[in-house]
């Protein structure tokens, strides 16, 4: 459906999207996930036909963004971060004209605008100014505006940024809803939100991709170390790394300072892959130490992308 | 073309749910009516040209605040990502806007047709002049319509945008009468580049081509500078 290739922009010197490859298939929610200043909102910005690329292409079915960006623009309904409509006008009056420049006309125009004042919950407000209107509402017309002429891909920045917890699920449900039959690709700095919503989620940092998959799939990549913390009675720190560092799929054993007295704790680094967890319990039991903790350190969403992400 | 004339209805709209529009006209009819008037009756003559004379000073002040919002409000706000990111193309934004400031120009000129009416009672006025005075008036907004449009193109802070457009638009209005200011050489150049003597060739109800071309080419620089600045950003 959507196909990127070696998307780059700069802004005079700055490079702030970095030949980003990504292949968007239909049907898919994709959640672009970074910190702030990643480069998510200049790669949608671009996607959606607002900015042009500084070198690279972005595919959307047969059309390419530098020929045909009208073609492109009728198939992606976009809401821009903190959706900015025009303040002064009506909520009716501001989707009639976002319908009518979306082609829509007499009867199929009244009916849309029904259904999206459904959809979006606008009913009670269609009479109201947009400068009026809460964060959260004005984020609702802001959907409405992108689901206008029922496009087959929808591109949100940061759809729930600045909305109170059940705003946050409102949206999220309705994205949710779209997702089932549309392409949708959100950007966001909330986790949470990336692993409520998406089926698929692309880390970017500083311009460049850094993950892509699941949440599962990044979860329980095959190329992360796992983590054991063990804590031990009546055992020697020294002697514990000695004996724990045997082990094969044992990597790399560190100290911890001690929380509790008497206990010593390690933390046991196992190689990519491998979970040791069943050896390092044999190995202690061979011992007279009294085993009164261990747990592996899951791997969450969060772990992954404060890994991926952190300045260095 | 569809789109353009969507453009256009929106943002001509939009002169009037502001109350912005209403102060202009006000402030225009004010002085105008005041300007003329004062002098009609000394004159004693039936006729609007000395309504026109005000005008090129006047629209230079005039139009670029009524274009001064076109594009700088959007980008400041932000709804120019919106605006782009439908499937209009940069031509038909262009255009669109376009057309409603001179459309404005327009409704602000519709209510000094009640002075044509009013010394046709009194006296025998010249419609012929009279029309062509207000087709003149027009063709000169569009000019300096493009100019102010450009200006807005450039910057999201309105005040910015009005001031450079004002420059522009009073020079434009104001040069054959500083033409001691010129070297001998260029003066012709310089001649010819005032709006003022344009306009009141056209107000003599004299249509030459070369005073339309004038006007028109001024519009379209404007809106081609326009949408150089649109296709940079």
């Amino acid at each position: 459906m959507i196909h990127v290739e070696g998307l780059t922009k700069y802004y005079d010197d700055i490079c702030a999207v970095d030949h980003i490859d990504l292949d968007i298939k239909g049907g898919e929610i994709v959640g672009l996930l970074g910190p702030n200043g990643a480069g998510k909102t200049t790669t949608l910005r671009m996607l959606t036909g607002y900015f042009k690329p500084s070198a690279g292409d972005i595919r959307v079915k047969e059309h390419s963004i530098h020929d045909d960006p009208l073609a492109i623009k009728r198939l992606i309904g976009y809401l821009p971060e903190s959706a900015p409509l025009y303040k002064g006008m009506l909520v009716y009056d501001y989707l009639e004209h976002v319908a009518r420049i979306r082609g829509l006309d007499g009867a199929t125009l009244g009916k849309r605008l029904q259904e999206l004042a459904d959809m979006c919950g606008l009913r009670g407000i269609m009479h109201k100014t947009i400068d009026t209107l809460s964060k959260g509402l004005k984020q609702r017309v802001g959907l409405a505006h992108a689901m206008m002429s029922d496009p087959e891909i929808l591109v949100l920045d940061e759809p729930t940024s600045g909305l109170d917890p059940n705003q946050i699920v409102e949206i999220r449900e309705i994205i949710r809803k779209i997702g089932e039959k549309k392409t949708v690709i959100l950007s966001t700095h909330i986790l949470t939100e990336a692993e409520a919503t998406c089926d698929r989620i692309v880390i970017v940092n500083k311009g460049r991709i850094v993950a892509d998959g699941s949440t599962q799939e990044l979860t329980s990549g095959k190329d992360r170390q796992g983590r054991v913390q063990i804590g031990l009675l009546g055992a020697a720190a020294g002697e514990v790394v000695g004996r724990l560092q045997g082990i094969a799929g044992v990597s790399a054993v560190t100290p911890q300072p001690e929380e509790a007295p008497g206990v010593t704790r390690v933390q046991i680094l196992c190689r990519p892959g491998v979970d040791a967890r069943a050896d390092i319990y044999a190995a202690i039991k061979a011992t007279d130490w009294v085993l009164v903790e261990m747990n592996q350190e899951a791997q969450t969403l969060e772990t992954i992308f404060r890994e991926l992400t952190r300045e260095s | 073309m569809r789109q353009a004339l969507l453009i256009f209805n929106k943002e001509f709209k939009d002169y009037f749910t502001s109350p912005i529009a209403y102060i202009v006209i006000a402030i225009f009819l004010a002085v105008t009516g005041w300007l003329f008037f004062t002098a009609f009756f000394l004159y004693n003559q039936a006729e609007l040209r000395r309504f026109f004379t005000l005008l090129p000073l006047l629209f230079a002040l005039v139009m670029p605040l009524v274009t001064m919002r076109l594009f700088a409000e959007e980008i400041n706000v932000g709804s120019y990502e919106l605006l782009l990111t439908l499937p209009v193309t940069f031509r038909d934004i262009i255009v669109g806007k376009f057309l409603a400031a001179v459309a404005f120009a327009a409704a602000l000129l519709l209510p000094t047709l009640s002075y044509a009416f009013f010394i046709s009672f009194i006296g025998d006025l010249d419609w012929g002049v009279t029309i062509a005075g207000y087709l003149g008036a027009l063709l000169m907004a569009a000019a300096y319509a493009g100019i102010g449009l450009f200006a807005s193109s450039l910057t999201r802070n309105q005040i910015i945008a009005c001031i450079v457009a004002m420059v522009i638009c009073v020079f434009l209005a104001i040069v054959d009468q500083m033409l001691f200011f010129f070297p001998q050489g260029i003066l012709d150049l310089i001649t010819y580049a005032s709006a003022n003597a344009h306009f009141t060739n056209i107000a003599k109800g004299i249509l030459d081509s070369r005073d339309l071309v004038y006007f028109l080419s001024i519009a379209f620089l404007g809106l081609y500078a326009t949408h150089l600045v649109m296709e940079e950003k």
